[in-house]
This record gives C-alpha cells, structure tokens and sequence, in this order.
C-alpha cells in the first residue's frame, strides 16, 4: 500500500519537492491558476478584486499572528532555558505587577481593533454589487448545480460532475462539469443563490466567493472577475451522500465571446418554464 | 484535629458502609468513584473516536475511494468522530473526571454537594454513548455532520431512526450535563472549606465553576432545538421546514448558542489544568491570579454573544455580522491575558518538566496557534474565503485535539499518582508525548495549507492537488496512532507495575489540597473540613 510503504527516499523526495513549493509559493504570484496547486500553501490567485481584497486582509492578519506566535514561542525558549531548575533554583516570588498586566490587555485590545477596521470595511464591499450588469440565478440540488440566465432570455441548464472515464485529457478529477458557467470578464455579476432540498454552498475559490444556498431563501453575492479562464470551485456544506461530487466550473470569456456563447447557450438550452427563448431580451 | 473531632470522622465513616464488587460502582454516590467512571468512559470513548479518525485518514491518505466505498459511510464516520469526540471523550474526561475527582478535594469539600445526582449524571451519559452508537450502526447512519443541519437532518432526507436515536442520544447527554453543572455549582457555592474564598479558590476549580454555568445556560437551548428537529421528524411541525413556515438558518442559530459556548465548556477545564500544573512546577503562585480568574468570566460571558460567527455565509444581514466580526476579536483580549499569564507564572520560576509539565508546555504553544487562527476566522471576509475548508479544521483541532486533548493527557499524568496510588514511568511517558506532539502537528498543520487552498471539509475524495499534504496529514495520524498504543501501555504499566506515589509527588509547588491527603486519595477525604489560612 502507497502511504504505509513509504520509502525513505520518497519522503525526502516529497519533503522537497513541499519545499521547493514553498520557496515558489514565497516568490509569489506567478501565473493565474484557478485551481488547487500540488503542494500548495496559500491560497488560490485572485481574479477579482474582492478575492484580492481578502488575499490583502489576509496577509496583514497572517503578520501579525505569526509575530504573536514567534513571539510566544520565543518567550517559551528563552523561559525554559533561563528559569531551568538547574539555571534558577530559587523560584521568584513575584504574584503580580499591575501595569504589566494592564499592558498585555490594552496590546492586544488595540491590535484587535487595528484589524477590525479593514475587515468590516472589506466585509460590507463584499456584501452585495453596486449597479450589477447582469444576473444569474444558481439553484443548489442533490447533487448538482442548476443555473439560469435571467438577463439572456431565461435560459436554463445544470451542471453534473464528471465521471472519471468522461474526463478530457488533462481536465481535474473531481472539478470539471459537463456544463460550464460562462461570464463575461470585467462585467459585474450579481448572483442569486438558493436551494430546492438541502444546504449547499456555492463556493470558488479565486473569486472570494462562499455563499449558502439555503432551501426558501435566495442569497446574493456578486463577482467581477478581471481575468479571462477557467476558475473552479466545490460544494461547501455537508448536502449528504454525494457532497464533495458536485463541484463549480465557471468560464470567464470575453464579452464578445460571451455573446456568441449566449446565442448558442439560447438555442441549446430551454427556459425555466419550458418555452422558447425570448432572444430579444438578450440585453439590457 | 482534636481527638474528638477524629472520632465523629470515624463515626462518619461506619455510616456509609462501602458498597463491593458491582454495586460499589452501579450504585456509586462517591465523587472518586464517579471520577473514576467518567475516566474510563471518555477512554473508551476516545478509542471509538479515535479509530474512526485513523479510518478517515487511511481514506484520505491518497486521492480516489480507497477503503470507505459509500461516501454515506464516511459522513456517519464524521458525524460520530466529532459528537463522540465532544459529548463522550473531551467532557466526561474534562469535567466528570478531573472535576469530580479534584473540585471537592482541592475546596475542602467531602463529596459533592447531590452524590446520588452525580450517579445519575453518570449513568446517563452511558446511556447516551450507547444510543449514539446504536445511530451509528441503523439504517444508513446520521450522515449530517456533529452540526445535525435540517433540511439534511430531517425525515426526508435521512429517513429512519439514525437520527433520532442521535438527537435522542444528545438529549440524555445534555441532561447529564445539566445535573452535573447543578451539582459543580451547589458544590463550589456551598462546600468551600472555612476560609477557602472564592478568591483562594485554585483556578481549576474557577474554571469548573464557570464551564458549570456555561452548561446549566446553553444545554437547555441544544435541548429545545433537538427536541423541535425531533417533532419536525415524527410529528409533523415545521419548525426548520420551509414549506410549514419554518426556517433551517433557525436551527443554526439555536445550534450555535449552544455550539459556541461549548467549545469553551472542552476548553475553559483545560485552562484550569494548566494553571495547576505550570504554577506546580514552576514552584510559584500563578501570576497575576485575579486577572486569570476574571478572563475566564469574561471569556465565558462574551462566548454567549459570539455564535453567528459561524454563520458568516448563509445571508445574515450585513450589519448583524460586522457585530459578530468585532464580537468574536474582543475574546482575543482575555485569551491573551491567560497565555501572557502562564508565561509570567513561568518567568522567574524554578522550572523543571516532568511529562505534565510538557504537556502543559505544549498546551501554550499549539493553543496559540489554534487562537490566532481563531483571530484570522472571526474576519468574515477572511472567513468567506476559508469557511468550510481544511483552515476551519485545523483551527478547532489546534484548540480542541491539541489544546483540550493535550491537558487530558496532562491532568492524567499530573494526577494518576493521586488517583491511582501509582506513579506512571517517566521516561516512557515522555516519549508519549514526543510522539503525540509530533504526530498531531503533522495531522493538523498541513491542513491549514489544505484550508487555504480551497479544499472543502467534510469530502470523502479530494481533486488530486490535494494529495501531497494529505499524505503528510495521515502519516502524522500513524504516529499519533503509535503513541496512542503506548499510551495505553503506560495506563497498564502505571497501575500495574507503577511505583508507589507519595502524598505529595511534585514538591513544595504544588500547594492545593489534593496533595495533603494520602496517595491514593482514601475513600473519604476532609469529612472533617480543613481550615485555610493565609494570603488571598
């Protein structure tokens, strides 16, 4: 068996290549991948500014609790080989000093409301689209995702996972669907979230976007993705037996390429209600 | 003590005649015997969970369905892991064993205030492991996660008794936790020696004190919540169904008023333990006692106000989760003053580190961990990003399986001599805990990496980028499994071969009351109340 058999030389094989990981990982960005990573520890490239916004937050937060972290490990150190037995044998008396005290309340107090102010501001710029262009509407099932096109005509289609021996070369297991999403690039996108049985949650990753969809609700979210490509997400509440088989697949295009795709998506796929669509109202 | 005063004592003792063989235990209306029980239950409980997390990680060592071929299978496996986990391992260890054993020796008390509720307590909980593993083994298993989330929880979609003999499970557990926090709290209030303030007592019993009042006000509202998904389920009511009226974001609201504070119900019991143990050996009074003391209270009371924290994402109105956001930071200031406390008690101490000590140690530094990820979670924009990922499982196993765990581990080894008679070999035990350290960072560190990639919890096959961190995951769960065996070992050895431990193992710094009676504590201790003098 692959993982009890592990080898010496495959541990520090993989040991290295994690490290070899990291250091790309510390050089930061690189290319826009819209997908997990083999080995990797941060999270996915931002394609929207909320998802960037939330990589900014992100850091500053990460900063300040790796210096508390380092900071109480340091002390833990120096503590254990200072006050050792052997090092200090009569034990100080010292039971309090108030200002001592009142200074690692008020530090931390001060460092909390420090990323306090940043995280609501980023939290209500997240909340909903300012002047959305467009709409789509997601309807979580067991086990697959429903999307409608309110805005192009009120088309409908649903994406399914899948199969392993339905997969195209060099598509990943597990997150491509037979039907992608398809949103133009730079466009503000509102989307409507809500189930027909249980808890869902819509969720991808490079957008910053994680919303549930709850049975008798519609949650509403909004992206605006600034680069073109395939960005794919998963299924983020526990929904039963194939819970972790329903993934997201969205495709940015650009808005030329978008339309085209709406007039084929138009003839290929029925309206909600099952009559033609209304080409018409493609635009609004 | 007069000779007078030993002779009511003696006479005290013919009163209660000792119960033998079977009815010594089933009848038990004694704080050490019950400890006792609570002791072995949460073992065997955690040896369930336990197995239940290695199968986890053997599925998830490698991308694809290995072992679990029914992903409903794997969902029973993490519903039962966590509740197990929770309700029948971290509290009965933390709060029915230590709290029983160590609350009335170290305030003077002779037993606890309600002796025959505190065997109905007990007896309670048993039958409640045994309902919730009767739910784990009917039908297709509750597959809804230690949440219990409707619509996924209700008679439509998990039909059949799983899910109520779980809820029916928690019921009886909620209700022994009730009378236990009712016992603790008549017990503290009502027992202390004379002169034993509520400003001398330890900080052990502190925390037993307020994790009591946590219990007693968020269990009846779990209570009231299961009882309306149970009615949804067999009788009709729409409490959590939409089409009646109801609303599913209800439950989560109910679920996590009690939610939350349970978490500081596993965690404020460690604390105590902690406290103990780092002022013992480092051979000096804790530092800065009020402030510790009060922490607690705040963090207890502000943990009441926190519980949508966990609910960053099903559509709260905006407003109510800046509340949350600025709600949840805040805990971070009383958090803060407990670890800067330990490390002032360490400073300047005469310092030496026997495996409780170790355990201690380590307690401070993966509980900072798990903190200040607390810290990045309470961000709700951060939080949108990580919710539901490996991050949020790292994070509450930092605070729970290394932080509450850890001090399991260490009140065992700080007191085992004390209830055992026995002492555990020290050097084995040291390697015990190198080996779990090792071991449950290599599981949960990685996991944050997971987290922040995107990886979904609660997902029985994983997109295969996320095979390399898992593999390191689960060969971090082999070692942890490694010292879990000899860790069972050492249980043995301990009490079959263990030295004999004197009153008083750990020298002049371990100054609670529990070391001033004999080793193994006698079946009654300090009928005759000891009177406590000195500094506050």
């Amino acid at each position: 068996m692959l993982l009890w058999g592990m080898t010496g030389m495959r541990v520090i094989r993989v040991l290295s290549r994690g490290a070899v990981a990291l250091v790309l990982a510390c050089l930061a960005g690189a290319a826009l991948a819209a997908q997990p990573e083999p080995w990797g520890i941060g999270m996915q490239p931002a394609a929207t500014e909320v998802a960037s916004d939330i990589r900014i937050l992100w850091h500053i937060v990460f900063a300040i609790v790796l210096a508390v972290c380092l900071l109480v490990l340091v002390l833990l150190v120096y503590i254990i080989w200072r006050f050792n037995a052997k090092r200090n044998p009569r034990p100080s008396t010292a039971s309090h000093n108030t200002w001592l005290e009142i200074t690692w309340t008020v530090i931390p107090a001060v460092i909390v409301a420090a990323i306090a102010v940043p995280s609501v501001k980023l939290l209500y710029f997240m909340d909903r689209a300012q002047d959305a262009e467009m709409t789509i509407k997601v309807t979580g099932y067991q086990w697959f995702w429903g999307y409608e096109y309110p805005d192009h005509g009120g088309f409908t289609f649903d994406a399914v996972m899948l199969a392993d021996d339905k997969l195209p070369a060099g598509a990943p297991r597990l997150l491509e669907t037979d039907n992608r999403i398809v949103i133009p690039v730079n466009t503000t996108v509102r989307v409507l979230v809500t189930s027909q049985d249980v808890i869902h949650a819509w969720a991808v990753p490079a957008f910053g976007v994680k919303v549930d969809s709850v049975p008798g609700r519609i949650n509403e979210t909004w992206i605006n993705a600034d680069h073109e490509g395939v960005y794919y997400g998963q299924c983020s509440e526990l929904c039963g037996v194939n819970h972790a088989f329903m993934p997201i697949t969205v495709e940015v295009v650009s808005k030329d390429r978008f339309a085209t795709w709406v007039r084929e998506a138009q003839t290929k796929f029925a309206r909600a209600d099952g009559t033609p669509v209304q080409v018409a109202s493609e635009t609004r | 003590m007069s000779d007078a005063s030993t002779a009511v004592a003696d006479a005290g003792l013919h009163i209660h005649a000792h119960p033998t063989g079977w009815r010594r235990w089933l009848y038990s209306t004694n704080h050490k015997d019950i400890g006792t029980m609570y002791m072995v239950a949460s073992f065997a409980a955690g040896l369930i969970g336990g197995v239940l997390s290695w199968i986890m990680r053997l599925e998830l060592a490698a991308p694809g369905i290995q072992y679990i071929s029914d992903p409903q299978a794997y969902n029973v496996m993490v519903t039962a892991h966590g509740l197990i986990m929770v309700f029948f391992v971290v509290m009965p260890a933390l709060i029915g064993g230590f709290g029983n054993w160590f609350v009335p020796m170290m305030i003077g008390a002779p037993d606890m205030a309600f002796p025959r509720m505190n065997n109905i307590s007990f007896w309670l909980l048993a039958a409640a492991v045994v309902l919730m593993l009767m739910g784990v083994v009917t039908g297709v298993g509750p597959g809804v996660g230690w949440t219990v989330y409707p619509p996924l929880s209700s008679a439509t979609y998990h039909p059949g008794m799983s899910v109520d003999f779980g809820i029916l499970s928690l019921h009886l557990a909620g209700a022994s936790s009730i009378l236990g926090a009712i016992n603790f709290i008549v017990t503290i209030f009502n027992m202390r020696a004379p002169g034993m303030t509520l400003h001398r007592m330890p900080l052990f019993v502190w925390s037993m004190l307020l994790t009591a009042f946590l219990l007693l006000l968020a269990l009846p509202v779990l209570a009231g919540a299961l009882t309306m998904l149970l009615t949804d389920r067999n009788f009709g009511t729409t409490f959590f169904v939409v089409a009646g009226g109801g609303d599913p974001v209800l439950w989560q609201h109910l679920f996590w008023f009690f939610g939350h504070p349970e978490v500081y119900i596993m965690i404020l019991p460690a604390f105590g333990i902690v406290s103990q143990i780092i002022s013992t050996f480092s051979r000096k009074p804790i530092f800065g006692y009020l402030g510790m003391a009060y922490a607690m209270v705040a963090i207890g009371v502000i943990g009441f106000v926190v519980w949508a924290h966990h609910m960053f994402t099903v559509g709260l109105n905006v407003d109510t989760r800046a509340y949350f956001v600025i709600a949840t930071m805040i805990i971070a200031v009383p958090t803060g003053i407990k670890v800067f406390s330990w490390l002032a008690t360490m400073w300047g101490g005469s310092l030496t580190f026997p495996t409780p000590m170790l355990w201690a140690t380590g307690f401070i530094f993966v509980f900072v961990v798990g903190g200040v990820t607390g810290v990045v979670l309470a961000n709700a924009g951060i939080d949108v990003q990580v919710h539901d990922t490996y991050f949020v499982v790292a994070h509450f196993h930092y605070v729970l399986s290394l932080g509450a765990l850890f001090m399991i581990f260490g009140g065992f080894y700080y007191w085992i001599g004390k209830m055992s008679g026995r002492q555990y070999p020290e050097t084995l035990s040291k390697v015990q805990f190198w080996l779990s350290f090792i071991g449950v960072n290599l599981v949960f560190f990685p996991m944050h990496f997971l987290g922040l990639q995107g990886m979904p919890r609660r997902y029985v096959d994983y997109p295969d980028a996320f095979a390399g961190w898992n593999m390191v995951s689960s060969v971090g769960a082999l070692i942890s499994m490694a010292s879990t065996v000899l860790f069972l070992y050492i249980v043995y050895y301990t009490l079959r071969h263990g030295e004999r431990c004197p009153a008083n193992p750990w020298g002049e710094g371990a100054t609670t009351l529990e070391w001033k009676v004999a080793s193994p504590a006698p079946f009654h201790t300090f009928e005759t109340p000891p009177v406590i003098t000195g500094r506050t």
